[in-house]
């Protein structure tokens, strides 16, 4: 594998000797991510994220988060954050973008620039109950990336081809998922 | 040596050559898998010229053909004998353990006593079927490709075949043929069309080096050796089987079986990524081999660069498939398999199973393994790959014998 000097500023070898440690302890590979929710007033909701556990103990952000999460006013709300649904799309874009940045590290890719644009189409049939043959969610995901790196056209799908490959939140989109929902 | 398929014979007969004293163990006949773990219309991957042993090789009027599975038992049956083989069949070994300077070799038909050990008792004795095999409903057929022989062996009606590996791909094909509709599942896979620029795509695989990559020199071996099967199909005509001659033969592409629930099986939405993955492998593949040709002047004797259209994604690719329906009637996995070690009572099985060995050096001293995927080299896999792996292996053997004491 050629090894130039790239730098996307992710520490690919603080990521490969991870790797290596967490091999021979499969427990402390195992972590559980976490989000508390409150709510507000009619379909608005506050989210915070702050304390997460892995390597076999507690972990802290350095800050805790806070998101707004609301519905628009064409749904006759008060459009006080973004939609859940929206959420799911920051998930995926901001995964699949690290990855890159991380794949294109470790292939010795040297970027410029990656952006790019995610749509999600949904029927509201179906979260409406109009239609039982529509679904709730996505029917469909569309991810345009546009990426200017030291690299062919080749390479660069490569990365998008790899990023999507060992990304969590793809895998959670595309792949069915245990939910448990519980009252305490 | 235990087991008398290709890879054990290739080793008896290094071991042979050197005069080491030894005794293959076999539990049926000579080149048992092959026998009765294959179906009807299997042909080798390789090419007839390609497919050798140590000082044997195909010696017919076909040579750029593919065996049969009774060409293939014939094949190694002779070299069995050519080699001279001391082979006792009809012999199960219950266990290995570590006993003095060497191994207690306990088998149905006596016990003995050994200084070095090697399983050559293949890589594909069990089917490896998915966790969520219980979750399938009742009325549904399961059969693994380990178990199929031929499509009448299944209900009539829709088939779900779980799997895209070139046993996936050929059993699709074969069954689809058959007046049953085929949806194929699809997880990561390999492919390759049969011939690029006029020649067997194995050919370049072999001219081109890529296959003589040793084991130390792979980047991610553990991927290596999980890797699918290339999608290719040994036929006369010698076709391409890819996926885009599976969706023109009427084949239905899914994603990769995530789940059961409720009765339905749920698909993988990522299978657009598996195509462009695939594609983007191949097309890695191809441009290795035309820049060995380009390197060797080789440009002369094979024809003109070729670029193969990109899998083309379904038009409409269901997520899930109601297995209550009626519409699929039965399942063939095609979904790899993987040794037995069950008799084996030596502490060298990693937490999943799989031997652990350094190119075919078990951990245990004096003892080895052949005849497993990408074991030293890429070729590994295949038939012609046992010989080198044999040579270094008893060389190694006739070392570690030397040097820990008596001759034999």
């Amino acid at each position: 594998m050629e090894k130039t000097k790239a730098n996307n500023g992710v520490n690919v070898d603080a990521l490969l000797a991870a790797r290596e440690v967490l091999k021979g302890a499969p427990q402390a590979a195992k972590f559980t991510w976490r989000a508390s929710c409150k709510w507000k007033n009619g379909t608005h909701s506050e989210t915070s994220i702050q304390g997460f556990h892995g390597l076999g103990e507690e972990q802290k952000h350095k800050t805790e988060t806070s998101f707004s999460a609301d519905h628009p006013e064409v749904f006759a709300s008060e459009d006080l954050g973004v939609t859940p649904v929206e959420y799911l799309l920051v998930g995926l874009a901001s995964c699949l973008t690290a990855g890159v940045a991380a794949v294109a590290q470790n292939r010795g890719i040297q970027l410029r620039s990656v952006e790019s644009k995610v749509e999600g189409s949904m029927d509201i049939q179906g979260i409406l109950g109009i239609d039982s043959d529509v679904r709730n969610g996505y029917d469909d995901i569309k991810v345009t990336f546009k990426i200017d790196a030291d690299a062919s056209k080749q390479e660069i799908e490569a990365l998008v081809a790899q990023s999507q490959k060992r990304s969590a939140v793809f895998d959670a989109i595309t792949n069915p998922t245990n939910v448990t929902v519980v009252v305490a | 040596m235990i087991g008398a398929g290709h890879a054990g014979l290739a080793a008896s007969r290094c071991l042979t050559e050197r005069s080491v004293d030894h005794v293959v163990l076999e539990r049926g006949e000579i080149a048992d898998s092959w026998r009765r773990q294959r179906w009807d219309s299997l042909r080798l991957l390789t090419p007839n010229w390609q497919t050798r042993l140590p000082g044997f090789r195909y010696e017919g009027a076909d040579p750029d053909g593919f065996m049969t599975m009774p060409e293939v038992i014939g094949f190694i049956s002779r070299f069995a004998d050519a080699a001279a083989a001391p082979v006792r069949r009809h012999t199960t070994v219950t266990s290995v353990r570590p006993a003095g300077d060497g191994y207690f070799v306990a088998t149905d038909r006596g016990d003995l006593q050994c200084r070095c050990v090697v399983v050559a008792s293949g890589a594909c004795n069990v089917a490896s079927v998915p966790a969520l095999r219980p979750a399938i409903p009742r009325p549904i057929e399961c059969i693994s490709s380990l178990d199929y022989r031929n499509p009448s062996q299944l209900p009539d009606g829709g088939v779900l075949v779980v799997g895209a590996s070139a046993s996936g791909v050929q059993l699709a094909d074969e069954i689809q043929r058959s007046g049953r509709p085929v949806t194929l599942s699809v997880g990561e896979h390999v492919r390759m069309p049969r011939t690029y620029r006029g020649r067997d795509v194995l050919w370049w695989m072999e001219a081109s080096g890529v296959w003589n990559q040793r084991y130390d020199e792979i980047d991610d071996l553990v991927r290596a050796r999980g890797l699918p099967s290339p999608q290719l199909v040994g036929t006369p005509e010698r076709i391409t089987l890819d996926l885009n001659a599976l969706t023109t033969a009427g084949v239905t592409l899914v994603g990769r079986l995530a789940a059961v629930r409720d009765g339905r099986a749920l698909f993988s939405g990522g299978l657009r990524n598996q195509f462009a993955l695939a594609d983007l492998k191949m097309e890695r593949l191809l441009d290795t081999f035309d820049q060995w040709a380009d390197d060797h002047a080789r440009d002369a004797d094979v024809g003109a660069p070729e670029r193969f259209a990109p899998t083309e994604p379904p038009a409409s690719s269901p997520l899930s498939l109601d297995l209550r329906s009626g519409a699929i009637r039965s399942i063939v996995w095609a979904t790899g398999s993987h040794p037995d070690y069950s008799w084996l009572e030596v502490p060298v099985l990693d937490h999943k199973g799989r031997l652990r060995h350094d190119g075919g050096v078990v951990e245990a001293p004096g003892m080895y393994a052949l005849g497993l995927p990408v074991l030293r080299r890429r070729k590994s896999t295949f038939i012609h790959g046992a010989e080198d792996d044999a040579r270094d292996l008893v060389e190694h053997l006739a070392g570690y014998l030397a040097h820990t004491g008596r001759a034999t």
